[in-house]
């Protein structure tokens, strides 16, 4: 073993993405990470969508400059796509014009490789990854799974070192997101695949343990490596194992854990932190909660529910699970622990009661909790005409987030307080008013 | 088929900002400049004998070809640029902030309002000669076609898919294979669906371009067009009829043997994943596939031009800043302080030309006016023919076989230039003495009521096959039907339509406000016929006027009337 073997490929130090406000301070999508890839591992990033986990893999490929902080390749800083990374898209990225055999070529002929020489590398590219019958077929002749095989196979064909994928298998459905899955392992447990490290971008847990060597879970807003696990299991891995599922058990409750560097120390129960105006929201819709609501307070489950267990049942991920959580967290009908979620009283109230209970006990959450639908109805009752634009809001919450988690959050607010009929909301004019709202209340 | 947006609906804005009023004050200038080179070069031209058009039947076919050969030298034309000012305009953060606006008000400007001073302009070029006037036929064909084509490829340009844009830039494609192996292709359906376009607007104008006559000169070139207006001046309907017929001919080929393989091959660069169910190939497409010499020779013409696309001219690009990168700021001083000059340089030219000619606030006046009465026309007339086309229409996109074949009718009468027809017309209403007022106004039309036809066609063919069902199943009948369901339904595309219609159709005034058979002449009141008087009579300043006024009409009709109406179409009507 000589030297360069324990020297990492890739060296992302310090590195700091802003996205670049006008008015106020720079809003953070990723701060001070810092990563180390070594040559042989699969390295996962793990963490809920808005963490900045796929940001970090455009600045790794050099699709992206930080605004701070550096990316070393073999000790070299990176300055544009580098020679030697190869990328694997969420969206596949093929080109509906080319063949199969013309798609996989691409990096090749940018390199100005031979032809004869760029026929060779793609037909065995094209048979390593099980495309072999397909050269001439266009991409919208194949499914789903087929294209992210032409997708990998056109990063395989330039022999990269290091090979990055953006949550690679989120956009197939789950047997053939699993069978790629396996296929992709195997090869690399067999030595088939030309490259030396993967580095790949997942919001799926299982998904994570079930690849990588390392995972690094991100934290959101801004977005930081909060945790780094080394997964001890060898290839290939039983999702069933007990100790398998533990250490999914292990993942969920770091990542309901909230804010785990925080001068508090975390107890035991978190109760309900308090939101402040601008306080981030995901759009969950109603219906999700009302019948997770009614999930969590009927059989199996009788009030507390095992996260990963849950996320099977309903067959969510956990990226979609968390947000519904902490939505319920939010409003006081529900508890985030250690991996767990527990419905309070006003969660089993709300189970219970009919629809108009349900809408009254919603408007209270909101008013009581969510100090943005609680001023827009007091902006709402003091003017004369009861309306207001929503512009002056949307501008208020970008003082403080960015225009993304503004829209998400002010999106959340207008079909909740819909939903408890607070005030009502035109979307043409862009206006809130108390049309069609019973003021009695 | 109608997916690809009118280029003048394709920009979201309405109101026009300082880069509209300095991209109009230069449009303008530019006009003008022409208008004042001309005159001094009217007096030493000679009509050549070479240029003598014979009206037997017997010369068509050679005739037909030299006004084919005309077309495809000006599209050759158009494509060199489309090819160089929309990646100019889409590369270019500045240069698009000026090229955009130029390009949008050019496809306002009325083509056949300024043929008479680009006719002089390119014989005193070359004087004395028959290529000035093939040059000054083929500008005018270039105009038509060049701007709708140049906007369509820009827009392509500025909407490529990022995810495709991102692989590009990660396997190292330099800017010229990017371009070639990203850009061209996406935008090729848009493309070639708007060349076929143009090419039928093309017809219009090589018809119109071949005879021209300024103050008391008449300039020929021997050409289909040249042809009907001989024919006019001798009152030989017969010979008409001939040159109809010919032009049908034309048509039929190059629709057949060009623009179908040509629509059907660009499918294939459609940015869609799903196999959609696609028509069956043209006959000559087939043939390319199946005849084994000519797939050999086509495989040949791919290979060049793949590896053209291959080779690795200059860098590949780099990464982005997140942050829009740092812009030089001298660099852009300097561009708007010569930007500044050219725009103050063309607001002094216009003043002292209009100064020069006293042409004054009556002129003015009396230009407007009769730019209203235009107007009213062209409304007037895309009302009429929504009446009767867009029923027609949902009859037949709703029943799919019809729509396919009438589809492909309807694209092929909007490309048949209407011109050739107007003698009929004009005989008609000599015959009955009839008013020229209101019987001279459905020429305008006549040729470009298509547009409003095939748009309806493919959106009714494009309502959701579920919503048909709700409507029936809740028995949704009648006027209920047309105002709750189908109409809200097509008005995309209805409006996608109405706007090359009316285009076309203040285009068309010009010409279709006066007529003539033999000594007979027919004039209508309205500003084409004042621009078509005042290029009869050589006065190149009101000439200038007029053009003027017509582009400022259509210009405003477009920013109010057909983009609100645009945008609360895609904003309101669709799902999506």
């Amino acid at each position: 073993m000589d030297a360069t073997v324990n020297a990492p490929l890739l060296e992302v130090r310090a590195c700091r993405q802003s996205y670049h406000k006008d008015s106020s301070a720079d809003l953070l999508v990723l701060e001070d990470v810092n990563v180390a890839i070594a040559s042989g591992e699969i390295v996962g990033l793990l963490g809920r969508s808005g963490s900045g986990k796929s940001t970090l893999l455009r600045i790794v490929a050099g699709l992206l400059t930080p605004t701070a902080g550096e990316v070393q390749w073999r000790g070299a800083r990176v300055t544009g796509p580098t020679q030697g990374v190869a990328m694997v898209f969420q969206s596949f990225a093929l080109f509906p014009w080319l063949t199969v055999q013309e798609n996989v070529e691409l990096g090749l002929e940018a390199q100005g490789v031979a032809r004869a020489e760029r026929d060779k590398r793609a037909e065995e590219a094209i048979d390593l990854i099980g495309l072999g019958g397909y050269e001439s077929a266009y991409p919208k002749e194949l499914s789903g799974g087929m294209r992210q095989r032409v997708g990998l196979a056109r990063a395989l064909v330039v022999h990269p070192d290091l090979l990055l994928m953006d949550e690679p298998f989120s956009a197939l459905d789950v047997l053939t997101a699993e069978t790629l899955r396996t296929d992709l392992i195997d090869l690399w447990s067999d030595r088939k695949l030309p490259i030396k490290s993967i580095l790949m971008v997942t919001h799926n847990i299982e998904e994570a343990v079930l690849m990588c060597d390392r995972i690094l879970v991100f934290s959101s807003n801004p977005g930081r490596v909060a945790n780094e696990l080394r997964v001890p299991f060898p290839h290939p891995r039983n999702r069933h194992d007990p100790a398998f599922r533990q250490f999914v058990d292990d993942i969920y409750a770091i990542m309901t854990r909230r804010a785990p560097a925080a001068p508090k120390t975390a107890a035991a129960a978190m109760p309900a932190v308090d939101a402040t105006f601008a306080t981030p929201m995901q759009p969950v819709s109603t219906n999700l909660l009302a019948g997770l609501l009614e999930t969590l307070a009927g059989h199996p489950y009788q009030g507390r529910a095992d996260l990963p267990a849950l996320a099977a049942a309903l067959q969510l991920e956990a990226d979609e699970l968390l947000p519904m959580g902490e939505a319920l967290q939010l409003l006081g009908f529900g508890v985030l622990e250690e991996g767990d979620l527990k419905l309070t009283d006003g969660g089993r109230e709300f189970a219970h009661a009919d629809t108009d209970g349900r809408k009254a006990l919603f408007a209270a959450a909101l008013r009581a909790h969510v100090p943005l639908v609680a001023a827009i109805r007091r902006t709402l009752d003091e003017r004369w005409n009861h309306r207001a634009s929503a512009v002056r809001f949307r501008d208020e919450l970008e003082d403080h987030m960015s225009p993304d988690y503004a829209d998400d959050t002010l999106r959340t607010a207008i079909s909740w307080g819909r939903y408890a009929e607070l005030y009502s909301y035109d979307e043409e004019a862009a206006q809130f008013s108390l049309e069609d709202v019973e003021t009695a209340a | 088929m109608s997916s690809t947006v009118h280029p003048a609906l394709a920009l979201g804005r309405r109101l026009p900002n300082v880069w509209d009023l300095a991209a109009l004050v230069c449009v303008f200038a530019l006009i003008m400049a022409f208008a004042h080179a001309a005159p001094g070069t009217l007096k030493p031209i000679d009509a050549p004998e070479a240029l003598a058009v014979d009206l037997s039947p017997a010369n068509l076919p050679e005739y037909a070809l030299r006004t084919t050969m005309r077309m495809f030298a000006a599209l050759a034309a158009s494509l060199l640029f489309t090819f160089t000012y929309a990646p100019w305009a889409a590369k270019s953060r500045r240069a698009g902030l000026v090229l955009v606006p130029i390009l949008d008000m050019l496809q306002s400007v009325p083509i056949l309002g300024f043929l008479s001073f680009t006719t002089v302009f390119f014989m005193s070029l070359f004087p004395g000669r028959v290529l000035g006037l093939e040059l000054a036929a083929i500008f005018a064909i270039f105009t038509s076609q060049a701007w709708n084509m140049a906007f369509s490829f820009y827009q392509s340009l500025t909407t490529t898919p990022a995810d495709l844009e991102e692989a590009t830039r990660s396997f190292h494609l330099t800017g010229w294979q990017r371009f070639w192996r990203l850009d061209v292709p996406f935008a090729m359906p848009g493309l070639v669906w708007n060349t076929m376009l143009s090419m039928s607007g093309g017809w219009f104008f090589v018809v119109a371009s071949e005879a021209i006559t300024l103050g008391d000169k008449t300039w020929t070139l021997p050409g289909i067009g040249s042809y009907v207006a001989m024919a006019l001046d001798k009152r030989d309907m017969g010979a008409v009829l001939w040159a109809i017929l010919a032009m049908l001919v034309v048509i039929v080929l190059y629709d057949q043997l060009l623009f179908r393989p040509l629509v059907a091959w660009s499918a294939k660069f459609r940015f869609e994943m799903t196999a959609s169910a696609t028509a069956e190939d043209p006959w000559l497409l087939k043939l390319l596939r199946r005849t084994r010499a000519l797939r050999v020779a086509g495989g040949a013409i791919v290979d060049v031009f793949s590896a053209i696309g291959s080779w690795r001219i200059g860098r590949p690009v780099g990464r982005v800043a997140n942050v829009a990168a740092p812009r030089s700021r001298a660099g852009d001083a300097v561009f708007f302080a010569l930007i500044a000059v050219v725009v103050g340089f063309a607001v002094w030219k216009v003043f002292e030309y209009v100064a020069s000619n006293n042409v004054g606030f009556a002129d003015l006046g009396a230009a407007v006016g009769l730019g209203f009465i235009t107007l009213v026309r062209v409304m007037v007339l895309i009302a009429l023919a929504s009446l009767v086309w867009v029923p027609v229409g949902v009859w037949i996109g709703l029943r799919p076989v019809w729509a396919r074949r009438i589809q492909v009718l309807a694209q092929f009468l909007a490309a048949f230039p209407a011109n050739l027809l107007f003698p009929i017309f004009v005989v008609v209403i000599v015959r009955f003495h009839l008013t020229p007022d209101i019987w001279l106004t459905p020429l305008m039309i006549l040729g470009t009521q298509w547009y409003i036809l095939f748009n309806v066609v493919a959106g009714a063919s494009a309502f959701p096959g579920d919503l048909q069902e709700v409507a029936k199943n809740f028995r949704v009948g009648g006027w209920l039907w047309w105002r709750r369901v189908m109409l809200p339904g097509i008005f995309p595309y209805f409006v996608t339509g109405a706007i090359t219609a009316s285009g076309g159709s203040w285009n068309a005034s010009i010409v279709s406000e006066v007529a003539s058979w033999g000594d007979d002449k027919l004039s209508a009141h309205g500003l084409g016929a004042y621009i078509a008087h005042q290029t009869d009579a050589g006065d190149f300043p009101r000439i200038v006027l007029g053009v003027v006024v017509m582009s400022a009409y259509v210009l405003l009709f477009n920013r109010m009337v057909w983009r609100p109406l645009y945008a609360f179409a895609t904003k309101r009507l669709t799902l999506d």
